[in-house]
């Protein structure tokens, strides 16, 4: 027996698997840790991940999207760094960027 | 200081709406860029053929921006099982962070009853994960604030993906704005409040590091998970007491 092709539900198909897997994602990190005993040393290693996904999320795309966007996230970071507000973080990052693709970099 | 040390069993595991209020106010500095976001993506929808419902559909269902972005590139007219399993399994790629992101909330997560805790991670995104990590830091144990932000993006996210994708082409291209670095410019931000000390950023570099090397080696979102998981390993090992 052959499944059917999905014909006229091909794109609410795809839609749908996409929400499961996206789901199963999003609850699987917690799921997977339930079976994880929190031992001192699984807890420094939970302590360093928030920074870690930052900064392997973050470090590549300054690579990706050039010389402008690394100024930006330094001078978002410096913003922070200063005043601890994350909206003058925002609109300074928003701001360094917009005038410098704006002057062609 | 060691916060580990400060670990008292918090008996009343909260869910109360004024968290909600406060995180809804947290993320509240994101709303634009998420509406120019939901935008862009309802325009990119309509451009690809999706119908108005289809596209709602999917960002009410998914709610992942960026991997519905990158389906617009893999969407099709006809469809195959092979091409939906093949768009399930991009999906996943783009969005396997939120394992890791779900998986470093999970001590505070795992205080409340698994319903909660399932329908709470529904919508549960880089933004909100962002928000709960920095209100959790400060001591915050109140999981509305991770829901309330959740939600109040989530309902923006599906609202605004109608115009997107009724004015369609009008839309001017969003990277002349600045909108494209809206998220990273969040993220950026973050490590500011996460600094504790120059021995906690060691996993970071570590992460860092790896990151930079796996996004030359693989296509696609796996450096995040790469460079993420290397960092937490070396702050589990980096840090033993002698």
């Amino acid at each position: 027996m052959t499944l059917p092709e999905p014909g006229s539900w091909g794109p609410y198909l795809a839609i749908l698997g996409m929400a499961l897997v996206t789901y199963l994602c999003r609850i699987s990190g917690v799921v997977l840790m339930s079976f994880i005993p929190l031992t001192p040393r699984v807890r420094r290693g939970l302590a360093a991940l928030p920074g870690s996904i930052v900064v392997a999320t973050v470090l590549p795309l300054i690579e990706r999207l050039g010389l402008a966007a690394g100024l930006a996230l330094l001078a978002a970071i410096a913003s922070m760094v200063i005043r601890r507000s994350e909206l003058l973080a925002l609109l300074v990052g928003m701001g360094v960027v917009s005038l410098m693709r704006a002057a062609g970099f | 200081m060691a916060s580990e040390a400060k670990s008292e069993p918090h008996p009343a595991a909260q869910l109360t709406l004024a968290g909600m209020l406060l995180g809804l106010r947290r993320v509240s500095v994101l709303m634009p860029g998420v509406i120019i976001f939901a935008v862009a993506f309802g325009a990119a929808a309509s451009a690809k053929g999706l119908s108005l419902f289809e596209a709602v559909m999917m960002s009410a269902l998914v709610y992942a921006g960026v991997s519905q972005l990158v389906a617009m590139e893999l969407w099709r007219p006809e469809w195959t099982w092979g091409a939906i399993v093949a768009l399930a399994f991009v999906t996943a790629t783009v969005n396997a962070r939120t394992v890791l992101q779900a998986a470093s909330l999970q001590p505070w997560f795992s205080r409340y009853h698994w319903f909660v805790t399932a329908f709470q991670l529904s919508f549960f995104t880089d933004a909100n994960w962002l928000v709960g990590t920095r209100y959790h830091g400060e001591g915050g144990r109140d999981v509305g604030v991770v829901l309330g932000a959740g939600l109040g993006l989530w309902v923006v996210w599906v609202l605004m993906t109608i115009p997107g994708h009724l004015l369609g082409a009008l839309i001017a291209d969003p990277r002349k704005y600045g909108i494209d670095m809206v998220m990273p410019i969040f993220f950026a931000a973050m490590i500011v409040p996460l600094w504790r000390g120059k021995r906690a950023a060691l996993p970071w570099i570590v992460s860092g590091i790896v990151a930079l090397i796996t996004v030359r080696l693989v296509d696609g979102y796996a450096f995040i998970i790469v460079g993420a998981l290397s960092g937490a390993v070396a702050g589990a090992l980096l840090d033993d007491p002698a």
